[in-house]
């Protein structure tokens, strides 16, 4: 063009090279975390609801479970806890994409010259980052529910945390997607999250439960997070096998209990899934 | 002489290729047509105004030259390129100021100038300096630091268009850019637009249904029921009303409104207790008025046509009056908030 004013600095013929779209990822993942941080009473709350979990529910039902039983049940739900931070955390930063598209910046970014998958993997990867901080500042409370710290149990935790929270801020993506109002959260929570997290195995074992509850069990996907996790952690406390088998009996597909690394494969499909179908949500024509 | 849209598209200004040029240019929701076979050009460093009442259509045409909607019909391109087979490049020459704000509150002044840089792939060695450049055109460089959250409406203005400089588009569109603040900010805010006017001369494509603001574009393209009316200078669009607007106070309006329409064939209308109506030489007329015996004239004031009056003109109504009526009647904008569907 003929008439480019001097002080233009020259235009950019870039092709989508990976280099720039990575340039996008970036500053997505860097603003959530710098929305994390900054926000001191969400870092807070947010892991109040685990602690109360813990402490006040794993205490008091502590209580029905027999005198003679080798394990605490605060111990037993521990896991199922981490599940739950990283779960509330996850889930609540993918859903900041309702608010973002309430307050404007969401077009900022949808208005720009970048990919929209670009968008999308920073948004999971940044959720996925502030989850399993989260999940990982529980950890702290090992000791009090007789939990030994040791260093490959802590690492395989964190691992397993990563892998869950990002699969669960690709779901809560895909939900953001289709979320129109902000009043609508409370319907999320309550239809969404809160049964995901029950039927998860999180505060219950999914031994000798009724057909349809063990069917509901086995297409939530976090049961396949949660399960690898207890393992874990059983493998690393005192328990007798027999018991270990009766309060975690995993998961079982066509009678056959499945091994941990196709269960966490299967949190990664799932987040692969995910992930595909919220990038297509995004892409979709205005 | 005026230049009626639709014809002569392009024909004016010769030598450089225009920046933005829209042919036929339709947007259809279902049975509405929010904007009819819009055709247009602007020319390389021009401010080009859409003026119009709300709902005239200007946000769709200004939304489907962004690549934010999809044309129903027609074609634009913007910076050479066509706005549906070339969006990514379309929006990598244009920087954007909405209506409505879109910053990260949360964020500092400078953090959401640098996340927008690295959308726009402004390159890391030129950023600290462009920067510096156009958060001190806006005045804000001082608060760079500061949570935009702690911002005033004017500020965020600002500091928006500030950010929509950053890449150093081709072409600035402002939509509405004054909407919502208070007179005094509003007038800042077009401070800062003709300095950037003067110093970068970058070509900018703005909407507004505040007359007093179309007075500082170079052009002015008046919409109506989602068509173009006319396009021309201001002061080109004001002479051609042709006419001055008088305005008289009376003893007996009802007596003085008779005398004006069967003696002197004019069409007074009353409001705000005066009597208006629109004559061609103003100052000759006023004196055959004062000979009139049956007219007690207590004050008379005579103004050149504002935009206003051209408004009146073209459209046989005031851009009140259509707001009145036409009021959110095609805000079919697929960015609307709450309820927008993805």
């Amino acid at each position: 063009m003929s008439a480019a004013p001097a002080t233009v600095i020259g235009v950019r013929e870039v092709g989508s090279s990976l280099g720039d779209d990575m340039r996008a990822v970036r500053m997505i993942w860097k603003r959530e975390l710098i929305r994390f941080t900054r926000n001191k009473v969400r870092m807070i709350t947010s892991l109040a609801q685990p602690i109360i979990y813990l402490f006040i529910l794993g205490t008091g039902l502590s209580q029905l479970i027999p005198g003679g039983t080798k394990i605490d049940y605060r111990t037993f739900i521990f896991p199922g806890v981490l599940g739950m931070t990283v779960l509330f955390t996850a889930i609540f930063s993918a859903l900041s994409i309702v608010w973002d598209r309430e307050f404007g910046f969401l077009r900022e970014m949808l208005v720009a010259p970048v990919r929209r998958s670009a968008l999308v993997l920073g948004k999971c990867l940044g959720g996925a980052t502030v989850a399993t901080f989260q999940g990982a500042v529980m950890l702290i409370f090992c000791g009090l529910v007789h939990v030994p710290y040791s260093p490959t149990l802590l690492l395989t935790l964190v691992a397993e945390m990563a892998l869950l929270a990002f699969m669960l801020t690709a779901f809560g993506t895909v939900i953001a997607a289709r979320m129109a109002q902000v009043e609508t959260f409370q319907v999320v929570m309550n239809f969404i999250v809160l049964p995901m997290f029950f039927l998860s195995g999180a505060v219950f074992p999914l031994d000798r439960l009724p057909r349809w509850l063990a069917a509901l069990t086995k297409i939530d996907p976090m049961t396949y997070a949660i399960d690898p996790m207890r393992r874990a952690v059983f493998d690393h406390v005192d328990i007798p096998p027999r018991l270990a088998h009766t309060l975690n009996p995993g998961i079982t597909w066509a009678g056959h209990r499945l091994p941990v690394g196709l269960e966490l494969a299967v949190v990664a499909a799932l987040g692969v899934a995910m992930l595909a179908a919220a990038v297509v949500q995004f892409s979709r024509p205005e | 002489m005026v230049q009626v849209a639709g014809r002569d598209v392009g024909a004016s200004g010769g030598s450089a290729a225009p920046v933005i040029e829209a042919v036929d240019l339709t947007k259809r929701y279902g049975d509405l047509e929010a904007v009819k076979s819009v055709s247009f050009a602007v020319e390389p460093g021009e401010t080009y105004g859409f003026l119009g009442p709300n709902g005239a259509g200007k946000s769709t045409t200004i939304s489907m030259l962004c690549t934010l909607v999809r044309p129903s019909g027609g074609r634009a391109t913007v910076a050479g390129f066509d706005v549906v087979r070339q969006r990514t490049e379309v929006r990598r020459q244009i920087g954007l100021v909405f209506q409505d704000t879109t910053l990260d509150d949360y964020l500092t002044a400078a953090e959401n100038l640098r996340f927008h840089a690295e959308l726009y792939r402004v390159p890391k060695s030129e950023l600290g300096d462009r920067l510096r450049q156009v958060m001190d055109m806006v005045g804000l460089w001082e608060r760079r630091g500061s949570i935009v959250k702690t911002f005033s409406g004017g500020m965020k203005r600002r500091l928006e268009i500030a950010r929509g400089l950053l890449h150093s588009p081709r072409v600035l569109f402002l939509d509405e850019p004054t909407v919502g603040l208070d007179p005094q900010t509003r007038s800042h805010i077009w401070g800062y637009i003709n300095e950037l006017k003067r110093r970068e001369s970058i070509t900018m494509f703005l909407t507004t249904h505040y007359m007093d603001e179309a007075e500082h574009c170079d052009r002015i393209a008046i919409m109506d029921n989602g068509e173009l009316v006319v396009v021309d200078t201001p002061e080109a669009l004001k002479r051609s009303v042709g006419r001055d607007r008088v305005s008289i106070k009376t003893d007996d309006d009802q007596a003085a409104l008779g005398v004006l329409t069967e003696r002197f064939d004019l069409e007074p209308t009353i409001s705000e207790g005066a009597i208006t109506f629109f004559v061609a030489h103003g100052e000759q007329f006023v004196p055959r008025l004062f000979a009139e015996p049956d007219i007690t004239i207590n004050s008379v004031h005579v103004a050149r046509p504002t935009l206003d009056d051209v408004f009146m003109a073209y459209t046989g109504r005031t851009i009140r009056d259509a707001e009145a009526s036409g009021a959110e009647r095609n805000r079919a904008n697929p960015w609307m908030r709450s309820g927008g569907r993805r």
